[in-house]
C-alpha cells in the first residue's frame, strides 16, 4: 500500500509542477493589473486608448497611446507583407520541393535565423541599414518605420516557416499520391492539396510569426526612430509600444503616474498579443491534423 | 493425479469504450504445463493475455468484469498491488523490446528495481537467466555491450531472460517468435519447451504448427469467445466443434 | 498514345518552383550580409585583452570580460531553475496527465506564456522579484526572468524527447513488475536524455541572447567590480552592445567595441545552436537504426 501512496505522491508533485507555468502567466498578468490599474485614476481608459498626444513627463502630462498603437501594428503589418510570403515559400521549399541533403542544409540556416539576438539585429539596423536606407532613398532618417519593418521581419521568417514547415510535412503521404495518381503535377498538387490540408498548420504559425513581431522589443526600440506620432508615411520614425516600455522604464519613478501608465500600456500590448496566441492555440487545436495527446 | 491450477479466469468480460472485446471467457491453465491460445487476428486472444497481467489497464476507457486469479487470489482485487502481480506473472512481446542499456543492465533491471542492491548477486542472478534462456553462450564475453547491437532472434531471448530474472511463476508470451527467422523461431520453440519444467506459459500465437510443438494445451479463441479448450493432441486431431476443425484445417475466412 | 506533358504546365512549375527555392536561400543570404558586416568590421576588436579586461576610460576602451561573467552567471540560474521544472512539467504532460479539461488548460497556459513579449517578462521581473521579492536588481531576479521566457522552449523539447521513446519500453518495464515512477526514472528519462539536452541548449541560447527581460531585472549599464553574491547586478553582453549603440559617451568611437561585442555574443548564441543542431541529428540517425 505504501508504494501506492508513493506513487500516487509522485504524479501530485508532478502535476503541481506543471501548474507552475500557467500560475506564472497568471502571477504576470496580476501584476500588470496591479500596477497598471492606478493609471486610470488620472485619465479615462478612452483618453488612453484614443488619446493621439503622449507626453508622460510634462508638467500636465498627457498618456494618449494611440499612437503608440498605430506604430506598432503599421510595423508589425510592414513586416507581415514581407515575412509572410517569404516564411511559408521557404517552408514550401524545405517540405516539398529541395531534396533532402540541401533541406539539411536550409533547415539549420532558419533555425540560427531565429536564434539571432534581437539586439544584434537591431544593432545591425542601426549601424548599417539606417545610413544606407538615407541615401538610398534620400530622406533625414534612417531610423523609421520601414527599417523596423525589415528587420522584424527577418525574426519572423524563422517562426512561421518552421510552424509551417511542420504542418506540411505531417501531410499524409497517402494524399499527395492520390493527387499524383489522378494525373496532378508536383506544383498542382502542392497547391491543390498539401497546402489546404496543411492550413490551419500555416495560419498557426503566421499569428505566432505576427504576435513576435508586435512583441518584439529590442529591434523596435533601436531602429524605428522613437517618434510618438502616427505616422504619415513608411519613412517615419515611430514609436512601438515595447519601446515605449523600455526606453521610459528607466526614468519612471517607482508608482508614479509614468509607472502606472508604462504598465498599462504594457496591459495593451499583452492583451494584443494574448489574443493573437490564444487564436492561434485555438486554431491548432481544433484543426488538430494529427491525434496528439491533448 | 488431477493438474494443479495455476491461474484461472471466470466469466470474464472485457470492453473497449462500448465494443465488447471478449465476452464470458472461463478457462483454467495448468502449472508448469504450457497453455497455446489460437484463433483469427482480432478474436481478443492477445487482449485477453493482457488481462491476465493487467497490462490492460494501461489502454484508457477499457473496462473488465469477471474474475481472475493467481493461485487463489483475485487479481483485480482493489488491495492487489498491480506491481507484485507483474513480478509474478511475467510478460514477452511480439516485437523484442529490450532497453536501451546494457545486456547486463537489461537483465538485472528486475532484481534491482525490486532492491537487490547486492553486485555479486545480481551477477549471479543475470548468469543464470541469460543461460534459462539459452543465450548465456552468446553473449557472455559482450555484457556490457548495448542490447541493440543483438540480433532480433538474440534480442527475444534477452528479452525472455529479462522477464525471467525476477522468478515469475507464469510466463506470458504474445506471439513471441512472430518477428523472428524460422532458425530463431526454432530456438525460441526449444527454450519455451524447457522453461515449462519450471513455470506455467501462456503463449499467443497465429501459427498452429508452433501451437502443437510448443503447447500441452490448446486454446482456440473466435470473435471474442472462447470456443473449445483441450489438451493440444485432441484438439488438433478430433476436434469437438466444427469451428475449430474448420479454423484448424484451414477453411477458415 | 501518350500526350506530351503541355509546354505551359511544365515551365508554370518551374517558375512557381524557382521562386520558393529563390526565397528560401535568400533566408542564407541574409544571415550570411549580417554575420559578414559584423565579422568584417568587427573581428580586429577581438583579442585577448578585450576578452579578459574590464572596458575602461568611460566604456570606450578595455574589454567586455565582466559582461561575459554576467552572461554566463544569469544563464546559470536561468538554466538551475527552468530545466528541472521544465522537465518534471513535461513528464507530467506526456506520461502522467489524461487527456481533459485540466491537460487543455495547462496547454493553453504554456503557449501563452511562450507568446508574451520580452519586455512584459522584464516588468514582471522588476515589479515581482525585484521591487515585491526585494531582490533588487541582481542575477538571481534576472535569471529568474530569463528562466520564466524559457520555460515554455523547455517544456515543448522535453515533451517531444519523451514522446520519442518507444512505448515498448514503458510496457516492458511495467509488465516486470516496476512502478510507474521507477519505469520513467529509470527507463524513459535515461533514453530521452540527449534530446532533453538538446532542448535546454536552445533554450538557454535564446536566454543568453535575450536583452529585454534583463534590462531592468539584472543587468546594469556598468559595473566596476564582478558580482560577488547572486544579489549583486552585473554586466551582460546583450545589454552592453544596447548600451554601447544608444547612449554610450562616444557612439562613433566605441564602434569596434560594438561590433565586437556583438560578435562575441553571436558566436556564443550561434555556438550553443549548432551543438544543439549536430547533437539532435545524431539522436535522429540513432533511433532509425
Amino acid at each position: 500500500m505504501s508504494q501506492i501512496n508513493k506513487e500516487k505522491g509522485v504524479q501530485f508533485i508532478f502535476l503541481g509542477i506543471a501548474l507552475l507555468s500557467i500560475t506564472m502567466l497568471f502571477l504576470i498578468m496580476l501584476f500588470l493589473f496591479m500596477e497598471g490599474i492606478p493609471v486610470f485614476e488620472h485619465v479615462s481608459i478612452k483618453e488612453f486608448i484614443f488619446g493621439d498626444l503622449w507626453y508622460p513627463t510634462d508638467d500636465e502630462p498627457a498618456f494618449g497611446i494611440f499612437p503608440l498603437i498605430i506604430g506598432s501594428f503599421s510595423v508589425a503589418s510592414f513586416s507581415a507583407i514581407l515575412a509572410i510570403p517569404l516564411g511559408i515559400m521557404t517552408a514550401i521549399y524545405i517540405a516539398e520541393i529541395a531534396d533532402k541533403r540541401i533541406a539539411e542544409i536550409v533547415k539549420p540556416v532558419v533555425e540560427l535565423m531565429a536564434s539571432m539576438p534581437s539586439v544584434v539585429i537591431g544593432f545591425f539596423g542601426m549601424i548599417v541599414v539606417a545610413p544606407f536606407l538615407q541615401k538610398f532613398f534620400n530622406i533625414p532618417v534612417g531610423l523609421n518605420l520601414f527599417n523596423a519593418g525589415l528587420m522584424l521581419a527577418f525574426m519572423a521568417i524563422p517562426t512561421i516557416c518552421s510552424i509551417s514547415e511542420d504542418a506540411l510535412f505531417s501531410v499524409p503521404s497517402a494524399l499527395k499520391e492520390g493527387s499524383y495518381a489522378l494525373g496532378a503535377t508536383h506544383l498542382e498538387t502542392i497547391i491543390k492539396i498539401t497546402i489546404p490540408a496543411a492550413l490551419s498548420g500555416i495560419s498557426t504559425g503566421v499569428i505566432l510569426g505576427l504576435s513576435r513581431a508586435i512583441g518584439e522589443t529590442m529591434v523596435v526600440l533601436m531602429v524605428a526612430g522613437g517618434a510618438a506620432i502616427v505616422p504619415g508615411s513608411i519613412f517615419d520614425p515611430i514609436r512601438p509600444m515595447p519601446s515605449t516600455i523600455a526606453a521610459e522604464m528607466a526614468e519612471a519613478p517607482y508608482h508614479s503616474e509614468h509607472y502606472y501608465a508604462l504598465f498599462a500600456v504594457a496591459i495593451t500590448l499583452f492583451i494584443f498579443t494574448f489574443i493573437f496566441n490564444l487564436a492561434a492555440d485555438y486554431i491548432s487545436y481544433k484543426y488538430k491534423q494529427t491525434e496528439e495527446s491533448y | 493425479m488431477e493438474p494443479k491450477i495455476k491461474m484461472c479466469t471466470r466469466k470474464l468480460d472485457f470492453f473497449y469504450d462500448t465494443f465488447q472485446a471478449l465476452c464470458d471467457i472461463s478457462l483454467d491453465f495448468h502449472e508448469y504445463k504450457s497453455t497455446a491460445l489460437i484463433g483469427p487476428s482480432g478474436c481478443g486472444k492477445s487482449t485477453y493475455l493482457k488481462c491476465l497481467n493487467r497490462m490492460n489497464e494501461l489502454i484508457p476507457k477499457t473496462k473488465i468484469t469477471g474474475d481472475v486469479k493467481l493461485n487463489d487470489d483475485i487479481i483485480y482485487s482493489s488491495d492487489v498491488d498491480v506491481v507484485s502481480l507483474r513480478r509474478k506473472v511475467g510478460m514477452v512481446f511480439q516485437k523484442p523490446n529490450p532497453f536501451p542499456k546494457t545486456i547486463f543492465d537489461n537483465v538485472a533491471y528486475g532484481p534491482i528495481i525490486n532492491g537487490e542492491k547486492n553486485k555479486s548477486k545480481l551477477t549471479e542472478i543475470v548468469e543464470k537467466s541469460l543461460k534459462q534462456a539459452a543465450i548465456w553462450d552468446e553473449v557472455k564475453d559482450r555484457l556490457n555491450n548495448n542490447a541493440l547491437e543483438l540480433s532480433g532472434g538474440q534480442q527475444q531471448r534477452l528479452c525472455i531472460a529479462r522477464a525471467l530474472a525476477v522468478n515469475p511463476e507464469v510466463l506470458l508470451m504474445d506471439e513471441p517468435a512472430s518477428a523472428l527467422d524460422p532458425i530463431a523461431t526454432q530456438k525460441i520453440e526449444e527454450l519455451i519447451n524447457e522453461l515449462k519444467k519450471k513455470l506455467t506459459i501462456i503463449i499467443v500465437t497465429h501459427n498452429m504448427q508452433q501451437a502443437a510443438r510448443v503447447s500441452d494445451r490448446t486454446a482456440f479463441f473466435y470473435m471474442g469467445k472462447l470456443i473449445e479448450v483441450n489438451d493440444t493432441d485432441t484438439l488438433f486431431t478430433n476436434p469437438a466443434l466444427k469451428q475449430t476443425e474448420d479454423y484448424i484445417t484451414g477453411r477458415f475466412g | 498514345m501518350l500526350q506530351k506533358i503541355s509546354w505551359r504546365r511544365k515551365n508554370l512549375q518551374k517558375a512557381v518552383f524557382f521562386s520558393f527555392s529563390s526565397s528560401a536561400f535568400l533566408n542564407g543570404i541574409l544571415l550570411i550580409i549580417i554575420v559578414f558586416f559584423l565579422l568584417s568590421n568587427g573581428i580586429e576588436a577581438i583579442s585577448w585583452e578585450f576578452l579578459s579586461q574590464p572596458p575602461t576610460d568611460s566604456m570606450t576602451k578595455g574589454g567586455i570580460f565582466p559582461c561575459i561573467v554576467g552572461t554566463f552567471l544569469l544563464c546559470a540560474v536561468t538554466i538551475i531553475t527552468a530545466l528541472p521544472i521544465g522537465v518534471a512539467s513535461a513528464i507530467y504532460l506526456n506520461e502522467y496527465a489524461i487527456k481533459g479539461k485540466l491537460i487543455r488548460i495547462i496547454r493553453m497556459g504554456i503557449n501563452n506564456l511562450a507568446g508574451v513579449p520580452s519586455i512584459v517578462f522584464g516588468l514582471f521581473g522588476l515589479a515581482f522579484f525585484c521591487i515585491v521579492l526585494k531582490m533588487g536588481v541582481s542575477i538571481i531576479a534576472g535569471g529568474l526572468t530569463l528562466a520564466i521566457m524559457t520555460l515554455p522552449v523547455i517544456i515543448a523539447s522535453s515533451e517531444e524527447a519523451l514522446k520519442s521513446v518507444p512505448d515498448t519500453y514503458r510496457q516492458a518495464s511495467l509488465a516486470m513488475g516496476a512502478t510507474k515512477w521507477q519505469t520513467i526514472y529509470k527507463i524513459v528519462l535515461p533514453a530521452a536524455f540527449p534530446g532533453i539536452i538538446t532542448g535546454a541548449i536552445l533554450g538557454l541560447s535564446r536566454a543568453a541572447g535575450e536583452t529585454a527581460p534583463i534590462m531592468y531585472t539584472g543587468a546594469v549599464f556598468f559595473s566596476p567590480v564582478l558580482p560577488e553574491s547572486p544579489f549583486d547586478a552585473v554586466m551582460a553582453l546583450p545589454y552592453h552592445i544596447y548600451v554601447l549603440a544608444t547612449a554610450g559617451t562616444n557612439i562613433e568611437e566605441t564602434l569596434p567595441l560594438q561590433y565586437g561585442t556583438a560578435i562575441v555574443l553571436i558566436a556564443l548564441v550561434f555556438g550553443m545552436n549548432l551543438i544543439a543542431i549536430i547533437l539532435r541529428s545524431r539522436i535522429r540517425k540513432k533511433m532509425k537504426i
